[in-house]
């Protein structure tokens, strides 16, 4: 397959075709409705099944309802719409099931904007629902990483029975790069090739029901540990995380998405002034690469977390690294992408023994923001 | 004569869609007799084995324990956003939400519209009792103007509380809807409409002709403070003259069913 020109949403869209989706369900709302715009004449095309539901809320609990007969299934949306996905997402990591959800990231809180933002990294990452649960969150930094990322999501869903969160901000759903297209697999037959515990009919077998609540609290308590020690093993296997120029870096940058990827333009630039310095890009938010930054704790002297949040992805960063080195902050907010130039300061400062264990980054960072408003 | 020469005929038995177990509804709950309704409708179809339930939140949060299909659980008023997506990937099963009035005509009031408006292949049955049975008997939007329940102490005050919603003749007036009807099941004449009702929402759906919804008006009589009696009488003579019996849309193609 040829590398061709797509956009971030569109690509993502074929890349879960392409991965064998059944059904999708979602809701338009910038900057993630080219998502459903494309499966809206995809998925029917291939006899696939396309709903454009009554609301968030309604395309989450027909992706709880899809996930129960063992379908390939997912939806997409955006902050205010993922907000309002949370009881969904909570039931289905109750009932143990498998799906997927694109989440492309836009400024908040409430109705914010339509500009990229971070800002749903701690409702995504740890969990905005209730109850004890994790998913799995991948955050690609390029239109190609997000189609490579959605087509292994679904399998990761389905090994684990979690939900797989594809996390990415409005800008790289809108731009436009060029991406190669995994092959077409074929589309799982139901019921014949449902899983063991898919709710499909209980033709010719005992009767299955499938549900999220266990009114015994010793149940309940048995269940959450269940789910826990499946997640166990995703920590164990599939955390995933790139490091650039890491192997001689006195100086690590942390970033993930659109933040790592303009991270990695500034610790360029850096290297070119002499600056030995890296970048740590997370690709597993859910889990966290904290064996990888454990031991970057012991190499370099400081850190510097670059996000497009107010130091969500800090406070991962910090209780990793347990005070070991200095952490510092570069943060841009409400749909406003950091500057290359803005991270080299911060590099630059970093290099020049600026970065302490005194006191809260946040606040360091929240006095340099002060001169800009 | 010998105990041999006596011809015996079943003429009455559980149905093989109704499981066999103990009851966790209250005495006289009129829940019971709904899901042996569904039961006896899935047994003569003989569609068991190709229909999965949708137990909603409430005291029906249980019906899977008693109605012996498949079945998964819907979060509170999400049972026909659920359904939707069952059907969708597995066009060729039965699947119907059992949903009480709290649930459908207040949480749920969204996505139970949308499901209709869709014409989603799908049936509702639907328990209206005037109040939320399992929380302990609060206001519902069915509850009666002047009812007391345990949100509305004085009685339902229209002016501060607004009014009860009639849920299938709103759901009738969307074109998606082929069969919006309401039965009652405080006598054996109207249980028996009742059946015959939910067993025309099935055929629609077997036709494929989109959106059926049953309601059936119910009692309480824990959380209404009656016996079962007393709560079976105030059905009749309070409930149906808010909420008549009738047939609010029945498209023409199973209009001269007969059962």
């Amino acid at each position: 397959m040829a590398r061709e020109l797509w956009k971030g949403n569109n690509a993502i869209a074929e890349a879960a075709v392409r991965a064998g989706l059944q059904a999708y369900f979602g809701y338009p709302i910038t900057p993630q409705t080219e998502l459903l715009e494309y499966l809206s004449w995809r998925m029917p095309e291939l006899g696939r099944a396309f709903v454009q539901a009554e609301s968030e809320l309604g395309a989450v609990n027909m992706v709880y309802g899809a996930a129960c007969t063992g379908a390939r299934v997912m939806s997409s949306s955006s902050s205010p719409g993922v907000s309002l996905m949370m009881e969904g997402l909570s039931y289905l990591a109750g009932t143990e099931l498998p799906a997927v959800l694109v989440d492309v990231m836009r400024g908040g809180p409430g109705l914010g904007n339509i500009a990229p933002a971070q800002g749903d990294y701690n409702q995504i990452v740890h969990g905005g629902g209730h109850g004890d649960y994790n998913m799995l969150v991948l955050a690609p930094s390029s239109v190609q990483e997000a189609v490579d990322l959605t087509y292994i999501s679904f399998d990761l869903a389905e090994k684990y029975r979690v939900v797989t969160v594809v996390l990415l901000d409005g800008s790289i759903g809108q731009m436009m790069e060029p991406a190669e297209m995994p092959e077409m697999r074929p589309v799982r037959r139901l019921p014949e090739e449902a899983p063991e515990w898919a709710v499909t009919g209980a033709m010719g077998r005992q009767r299955r029901v499938l549900s999220s609540i266990y009114l015994q609290p010793p149940e309940e308590e048995e269940a959450n540990l269940r789910i826990l020690k499946r997640w166990q093993q995703v920590i164990a296997n599939e955390v995933r995380c790139k490091t650039y120029y890491m192997e001689d870096a006195r100086f690590a940058v942390v970033g993930f998405g659109s933040a790592g990827r303009v991270a990695l333009s500034a610790v360029r630039a850096a290297r070119a002034e002499g600056i030995p310095v890296g970048l740590v890009r997370p690709i597993t938010l859910n889990p966290f690469p904290e064996k990888i930054l454990q031991q970057y704790a012991g190499q370099v002297e400081s850190m510097l977390v670059v996000e497009m949040s107010a130091g969500q992805m800090l406070e991962d960063v910090r209780r990793v690294v347990q005070g070991r080195v200095p952490v510092e902050l570069c943060a841009r907010l409400g749909g406003i992408m950091p500057l290359p130039d803005e991270v080299l300061d911060a590099i630059r400062s970093l290099a020049r023994g600026e970065a302490t264990l005194e006191g809260h980054p946040r606040d360091r960072w929240l006095q340099r923001m002060s001169l800009l408003y | 004569m010998v105990m041999s020469d006596i011809q015996e005929e079943v003429v009455y038995q559980r149905p093989v869609s109704l499981e066999n177990t103990v009851t966790h509804y209250c005495p006289g709950c009129t829940h019971g007799t709904a899901h042996r309704l569904v039961a006896e409708v899935l047994d003569e179809m003989g569609i068991r084995e190709k229909t999965i339930g949708v137990a909603s939140v409430g005291c029906s949060v249980f019906a899977y324990n008693y109605i012996n299909t498949d079945f998964v659980q819907a979060p509170h008023g999400r049972a026909p956003a659920m359904a939707t997506g069952v059907k969708r990937v597995m066009p060729d099963r039965f699947v119907f939400t059992y949903q009480g009035d709290g649930d459908m005509a207040s949480i749920g009031m969204g996505e139970i519209v949308a499901a209709a408006a869709r014409g989603e292949n799908i049936t509702v049955i639907f328990i209206n009792n005037t109040n939320y049975g399992m929380t302990g008997g609060q206001m519902a939007p069915t509850t009666l103007p002047g009812q007391k329940t345990t949100s509305s102490p004085t009685g339902r005050d229209v002016e501060v509380q607004g009014y009860p919603v009639r849920a299938v003749e709103l759901l009738s007036t969307l074109d998606g809807a082929s069969y919006a009807v309401r039965r009652s099941l405080h006598d054996p004449k109207n249980i028996r409409m009742a059946k015959k009702a939910i067993r025309t929402a099935f055929e629609v759906q077997a036709r494929g002709l989109g959106f059926s919804v049953v309601e059936l008006l119910s009692i309480c009589p824990t959380n209404w403070g009656m016996t079962p009696d007393q709560a079976l009488n105030w059905l009749e003579q309070h409930m149906i003259p808010y909420y008549p019996i009738g047939d609010f849309k029945v498209h023409e193609a199973i209009a001269n069913l007969r059962f």
